[in-house]
């Protein structure tokens, strides 16, 4: 028999999956008549928000629960003023850009880089930043500008990177980083309180770097459930099923459903890498003020590698925001991508407004990928 | 955005997708419009005397040139064959025209050639005619095919999806994304027995094995780029349904799917190049799928789904039961930050 996730049979992981199912569908009803609404959730990580519409949870339990995505897609928390000064690195005739593909499309106030690379600059898509580091290597005459995009996942391979430059004495490299780290935009978030969250679902792999007990705070600050939870149906169903049982039983605690993988204190080695090269420092958010402590700057010692620096009279064009894009407020949970004018009207994957519709772990993207259609669409069979 | 900015061709109006469609429709349609291109098959259909002929044209591109499974030779008449295949047409002459890079080695080119001859005289298929240009170019690599082949249409055979009925089942070959998430393995530098192979093969055993069914196959289709879900997608606006799979039925290999979820894509856009995509008429399928399973390349067909009267939408029933709406492609699949 054909083996699944776990090693259980898939039979045997279907029926597991389903009766799960049914018993959070259940408590979500119990949940709602108690409180005389839907449930509202935010899953803070982009790939949260693909699966639960991917695998048709969203959906299923759209009658008991309100999901709203959270600051946890790279592309969409990119402030537009970031975007602008990357493209604009990307117009150097002597640069190459290195980055990961969801970059491309993302629209600035004027163009995109999968725009620019059409017109010539050199844009080169990479799986690993480690080919940064090859790139500059074979192309000596050539400044290699590696675009450093992400969360405490993506920081610890950047700083690798980082450290192999160092290693090979390489002058020709750089970054420009906008990391961001997450548990500082959630405490901005939840500060905030301009709307009524029963609980979080937090992001698995983020976890797995910081340690769980990195987002104890949510429920001892503030009083809210919340659950770690990986990303196959069983995964996200069993941290569901956790959080309901603390939203019903009015428990603020944090549990960890995702344990197999994510330890309390998190992976050291990830943490004293990243540790090396950057520190923490205050960075623009897209949907918030500027968030104090929420960004991975490098240290100054590594001022060789920053690309802000080595290019610092470049002409950045003056910022624009899109009128009527609600990434801000979808990425905050404030609105769902169904809440936006612009949805599926003026803002589709190919005409991209926001960078939520262009990013895969992008929420207006999941739900027009995933969800648009269904609602209506289904309802007339 | 000014509209300038807009006027250029991107990487992804070559994917498949709702851009390369664009571009149909907007560029080439209107300048070369006729009876002929308007049908939109992977084959002009051509009347000739008592015969109708397909006529089907293909240029490939290709990064790695060779990759596990295949190469850009193989895959060049592949291509264009099971275009000729799918039309209901038995392949009869080949042209292969090469665009070449300034600085690429001869015996990779001779290797390139080796392979297409194999493949071209396994299927008895002349190559009859062909050019030769060079182009200057950066990369060695940089090699473009395009081969253009003529067959003749059996003549139990008029796939159309005008045809298409409500309740008519949906048949694929074997499972799907193969060689989509090879080519993707290979750009990642994963080559190990781990990594999955590319599905490129000739279908021409179809014609062999279901001839006498022809009167049943309503349409067929190559789900290559774009994948399963684009091509589907396209079938059933231009027929005006509704396609409704399973989940379930639809054989992702555990190796196409770690790619997938590696680089944050979805397998139901990555390309095949050696299944077909059959709609039939209902109740014909079990027979049709007995067929089919006596060949090797076709052990694994499956009915996947069927069609509904609606106005050109494809849902999956996801394994749990929700249902979800399928898209064209729209951008080329990049692989994700995180």
């Amino acid at each position: 028999m054909e083996q699944g996730s776990f090693g259980y049979s898939v039979t045997n992981y279907n029926r597991l999956t389903e009766q799960l199912l049914n018993k959070v569908l259940k408590l979500g009803q119990k949940i709602a008549e108690k409180k005389g609404k839907k449930t509202k959730i935010m899953e803070v990580c982009g790939t949260h928000t693909v699966a639960f519409s991917r695998s048709g949870i969203a959906q299923l339990l759209s009658d008991v629960l309100d999901l709203r995505s959270g600051p946890g897609c790279p592309i969409c928390v990119t402030h537009q003023q970031d975007l602008d000064y990357m493209i604009s690195l990307s117009r150097i005739k002597e640069v190459i850009i290195v980055t990961f593909g969801d970059l491309l499309r993302v629209p600035g106030s004027f163009t995109s880089l999968e725009k620019e690379k059409a017109k010539g600059a050199d844009v080169h898509i990479c799986y690993s930043p480690l080919e940064a580091i090859d790139l500059a290597a074979a192309n000596t005459q050539k400044e290699i500008v590696l675009l450093g995009i992400g969360f405490e996942t993506t920081a610890p391979t950047i700083a690798t990177a980082l450290a192999q430059a160092r290693e090979k004495g390489l002058k020709n490299f750089s970054i420009y980083s906008t990391l961001k780290l997450v548990p500082p935009a959630l405490e901005a978030l939840l500060h905030e309180k301009k709307f009524d969250l029963d609980g979080l679902v937090l992001p698995g792999h983020v976890s797995t770097v910081l340690g769980s007990n990195t987002f104890d705070f949510i429920a001892q600050k503030y009083a809210l459930p919340c659950v770690v939870a990986g990303f196959e149906p069983l995964d996200l169903l069993m941290g569901l099923y956790y959080l309901l049982n603390s939203i019903m039983e009015e428990k603020a605690e944090l549990t960890n459903a995702y344990a197999h993988i994510v330890k309390e204190k998190g992976n050291k080695t990830a943490k004293e890498i990243i540790n090396l090269f950057f520190e923490e420092g205050e960075t623009l958010w897209r949907g918030f003020a500027s968030i104090p402590g929420s960004g991975l700057k490098l240290r100054t010692e590594y001022n060789d590698f920053e690309a802000r620096s080595r290019f610092n009279n470049l002409e950045i064009p003056q910022t624009e925001v899109f009128s009527g894009c609600s990434c801000g407020d979808i990425i905050t949970g404030k609105l769902t991508p169904f809440d936006c004018l612009l949805f599926n009207t003026s803002c589709t994957p190919l005409t991209p407004v926001g960078p939520c519709m262009v990013s895969s772990e992008g929420a207006c993207s999941a739900y027009y990928q995933y969800r648009q259609q269904t609602q209506q669409e289904i309802l007339l069979h | 955005m000014n509209e300038q900015e807009k006027d250029v061709i991107l990487l992804s109006h070559g994917d498949g997708g709702l851009l390369t469609h664009q571009l149909i429709q907007g560029t080439f349609f209107p300048g070369f419009n006729n009876k002929w291109l308007e049908e939109e098959g992977d084959s002009a259909v051509l009347n000739f005397g008592q015969e109708r002929l397909a006529f089907s044209t293909d240029s490939f591109v290709v990064s790695p040139l060779f990759f596990p499974g295949g190469d850009i030779g193989k895959l060049a008449i592949c291509g264009t064959v099971n275009d000729l295949v799918v039309s209901g047409a038995r392949p009869l002459w080949l042209s292969a025209a090469f665009i070449i890079p300034e600085g690429m080695a001869i015996e990779r080119l001779s290797d390139v050639v080796r392979s297409m001859s194999e493949i071209a005289c396994q299927l008895k298929l002349p190559i009859v005619t062909g050019d030769t240009k060079v182009v200057s170019s950066n990369d060695p690599e940089n090699l473009f095919i395009n081969t253009t082949g003529i067959g003749v249409i059996y003549p139990e055979s008029n796939f159309n999806v005008k045809n298409v009925e409500p309740a008519d089942k949906v048949i694929i070959t074997g499972s799907i994304g193969d060689h989509g998430a090879a080519i993707l393995a290979a750009r990642l530098g994963l080559e190990s027995k781990e990594s999955p192979q590319s599905d490129c093969a000739p279908l021409d055993f179809i014609s062999t094995l279901l001839r006498p069914y022809f009167p049943y196959i309503k349409v067929m289709r190559d789900p290559t780029r774009g994948g399963l879900a684009t091509t589907l997608k396209e079938l059933a606006i231009s027929g005006s349904f509704d396609f409704w799979l399973e989940e379930s039925s639809i054989n992702v290999k555990p190796k196409v799917k770690a790619i997938s979820d590696i680089l944050g894509i979805d397998p139901y856009y990555l390309a095949s190049e050696g299944r077909a995509l059959l709609v039939v008429k209902n109740g014909q399928e079990e027979e049709i799928i007995k067929e089919l399973k006596k060949h090797p390349l076709g052990k694994d067909a499956s009915i996947i789904g069927y069609a509904r009267a609606g106005k050109g939408n494809l849902f999956l029933r996801t394994k749990l039961g929700g249902t979800r709406p399928l898209q064209m492609l729209a951008g080329t699949p990049l692989p994700r930050i995180c």
